[in-house]
């Protein structure tokens, strides 16, 4: 059987883990309160335009409701699936290739072979 | 849990083998898999000659040979070309990266079972009397109308093979990332790793559209969908779309393995370093993006318009540039180079004239106007069998006689080898060449006979006669490959002599753990750097002798793939019969259940305790 090592963390870096420990919960309760901020507005945004409240046109509706969508997917990938840590290059790499590849085959069709 | 041989009974061996999720077990499963498929592709590529040898033959009816043309296409794609392929680099890949096993053992045996039991549900078919008859293609149009349940097959059984296709592409890119051992940088990795990485990228990406594509397909033929029904709002031209955005990427995972293989071989037989290493994996990673953005050429005469016939015409011809850095980079390492021509050598050689004048047909179907001339016509077959046979299928047999000492631990006849290669190799021109001009002359593709004074009768006439050449080739390799396993001829390490990387470094066949010790990787073609400098075992060890960490093996896969077939079948026969529900339902819980007890039971493998490795050490010493 492979041997169990026991590591004892100094004081300092049981300090500095405690801090980075405290400073990413920090950060992740900041970004859940952005993002259920991000889908409140969006709902209101709806409403307001169910309502046909003045200036709520579907122009303005959707644009910034897509836009709002971008950002949580950022935020979502970038915080609470941890994107943002090292060691994530080659994962976002393949993330990135992939979104960029479908956005190329979508640009074709609505370019070149249906709308041309 | 000893590597040494002890007597089992056959029912040891076989659970050994069913359960096995070793990847050198695996690469040979998929190598026996792979082969099957092959010679049962081959068998029905005979008849096909056969049949268009004269003209007005009356053989097989025009119904048959629509389902021996459309099973031929499919078997030779799916189940003979990339299993085989799969099998390579199962077996070698993790050896040349200096791993003890791929990332994922388990769903390693999963992807060997989904392909087996795909491949298996797709041949059913033709006890049913009813195989796929929709061309390899299965154009929509023709597809939803085709009675029966041929396409069914074909739906179903490839969404089977085509899900191991996809798990397999991912453990390797997960094996590539995070397994190669210290040393072993990205610019280090040996070729065959490279275009592995590449090939198994474009699976990921890939797959998914052909699995949309065919759930789309099952769903219109089986429940009732209209997806490409135009009647009824769909569009029949976008199946076309989805399968080409897989299918032009899935030539290109078939062929950058191969080029893999070359490489490796051109190198070690011209016994130098790989001429412009860099632009090599430049060029690879270019022909791998390019690939996703040229599937439109496949539909030039649909009507998309001047614009995007235009368009993907450019994109194709593109592709052409890479691929030529590879061709003058292959050229430029035997330049020079002390050439030995042993039997993966001459395949290799064979190979660039080979694939040049597949790769020049190609551009020239890439220009749109002339391939309105070409579509659909033997012009179009000449062409990819010349790519994929001249490149593919080269590349597979010339890595069967390279690597069979690694998988088997012994030889292939170099004689037989080579009688086999220029059978094959004649054979190949003899069938393929002469079809160019029977497009010329404007005979069409996928026609089940032709009349008489076409001035085809000669060139068809030639043209099956090279096929049965290609047909003595392989009769020739099976029976090498019979006659040397009887034999049994121990060999070394490295039975070629001029080995470069970490995989000519171990025994053949390699121990079941791969590397006593990890090894250090100092640059690229690590072995051949440590044999100039003196170091005759060609390894530095990285780390001490120390326990190794294996994974137990499994049937769980076996059980959770078999759900899927039986579900299969379940689906298809949902409508006339009462029991095709409760199948359904019952497959798909089957495989439900096998998923849960992986989840839940824990399996955390099991260690070689160092003794044991020391003592495989000493043995090793004993018999140099």
């Amino acid at each position: 059987m492979a041997e169990i090592e026991i590591y004892k963390k100094s004081p300092a870096e049981f300090d500095l883990g405690q801090r980075r420990a405290r400073r990413s919960m920090r950060s992740q309760v900041i970004m859940f309160s952005l993002m259920i901020f991000l889908t409140l507005t969006s709902f209101m945004i709806v409403t307001a335009s169910n309502a046909e409240v003045i200036g709520f046109s579907k122009y303005y509706v959707i644009p910034v409701i897509m836009l709002f969508a971008a950002v949580q997917v950022g935020l979502q990938l970038y915080y609470f699936m941890h994107m943002q840590e090292k060691g994530h290059g080659i994962a976002a790499m393949f993330m990135f290739t992939g979104a960029l590849l479908a956005f190329l085959i979508v640009l074709t069709f609505v370019t070149i072979v249906w709308w041309n | 849990m000893s590597s040494v041989a002890q007597k089992k009974g056959f029912g040891s061996w076989l659970w050994d083998w069913l359960t096995t999720v070793d990847h050198k077990k695996i690469g040979i499963l998929y190598l026996l898999g792979g082969g099957f498929f092959f010679v049962l592709g081959g068998i029905e590529a005979m008849i096909i000659r056969i049949q268009l040898a004269v003209p007005n033959s009356d053989l097989i009816s025009a119904g048959l040979f629509n389902q021996i043309i459309t099973m031929h296409g499919t078997t030779m794609i799916f189940l003979a070309a990339m299993p085989i392929l799969f099998g390579f680099m199962n077996a070698i890949m993790p050896l040349q990266i200096g791993a003890r096993d791929v990332a994922f053992p388990f769903l390693n045996s999963l992807g060997l079972w989904m392909f087996i039991f795909g491949g298996l549900f797709l041949n059913i078919s033709w006890f049913m009397g009813q195989a796929p008859d929709a061309g390899w293609t299965s154009y929509a149009s023709l597809a939803i109308t085709s009675e029966g349940h041929g396409v069914d097959f074909y739906a179903i059984g490839l969404q089977i093979a085509g899900g191991g296709s996809l798990i397999a592409g991912i453990n390797f890119l997960v094996t590539i990332i995070n397994m190669r051992a210290p040393g072993m940088t990205y610019m280090r990795m040996p070729l065959f790793t490279w275009t592995t990485f590449i090939a198994s990228a474009m699976i990921l990406f890939a797959f998914p559209p052909l699995t949309i594509g065919l759930f789309f397909l099952t769903f219109d033929r089986m429940f009732g969908a209209n997806f490409f029904d135009h009647a009824m709002g769909g569009n029949t031209i976008i199946w076309e779309h989805i399968f080409w955005i897989f299918g032009h990427p899935e030539v290109y995972i078939l062929i950058l393995p191969a080029f893999g293989i070359f490489s490796e071989i051109f190198s070690i037989f011209s016994r130098k370093r790989l001429f412009g290493y860099t632009s090599m994996v430049f060029a690879t990673v270019l022909i791998g993006f390019l690939g996703f953005m040229v599937w439109a050429h496949h539909m030039f005469t649909v009507g998309l318009g001047p614009t995007a016939n235009a368009i993907f015409a450019v994109a194709t011809m593109a592709i052409a540039v890479p691929t030529g850095v590879k061709i003058f980079n292959w050229l430029l390492t035997m330049w020079g180079g002390s050439i030995k021509v042993t039997t993966p050598m001459l395949y290799a050689i064979g190979f660039i004239p080979s694939f040049v004048m597949g790769g020049v047909t190609g551009v020239m179907q890439g220009a749109a106007p002339l391939d309105y001339q070409l579509h659909d016509t033997y012009f179009i077959v000449a062409h990819f069998h010349y790519v994929i046979v001249g490149g593919t299928v080269l590349g597979i047999l010339a890595a069967t006689h390279l690597y069979w000492p690694k998988m088997f631990g012994t030889m292939l006849n170099e004689t037989l080898g080579k009688v086999t290669f220029w059978f094959f190799f004649i054979g190949f021109h003899m069938t393929f060449l002469i079809q160019h001009w029977l497009g010329f002359w404007g005979m069409p593709r996928r026609v089940f006979t032709y009349m008489d004074g076409q001035g085809w009768n000669s060139a068809n006439l030639i043209s099956s006669v090279g096929a049965v050449f290609m047909a003595i080739g392989v009769i020739v390799l099976l029976y090498n490959i019979i006659m040397t396993s009887v034999k049994n001829v121990p060999v070394a390490n490295d039975p070629w002599g001029d080995g470069r990387t970490l995989e000519w470094a171990i025994q053949s066949p390699p121990l079941y753990y791969n590397f006593t010790q990890t090894p250090l990787v100092r640059g690229l073609d690590s072995v051949w750097i440590e044999k100039q400098e003196g170091n005759e075992s060609g390894i530095t060890p990285a780390v001490p002798v120390q326990d190794i960490h294996m994974p137990h093996g499994s049937i769980i896969p076996i059980f959770m793939t078999l759900g899927m077939f039986i579900a299969g079948f379940g689906a298809m026969f949902r409508e006339e019969t009462s029991w095709g529900l409760p199948l359904l339902v019952f497959g798909l819980a089957w495989t439900f259940v096998c998923m849960a007890i992986r989840s839940l039971k824990d399996d955390l493998g099991y260690y070689v305790p160092k003794e044991e490795i020391l003592e495989d050490m000493k043995r090793e010493r004993g018999r140099k």
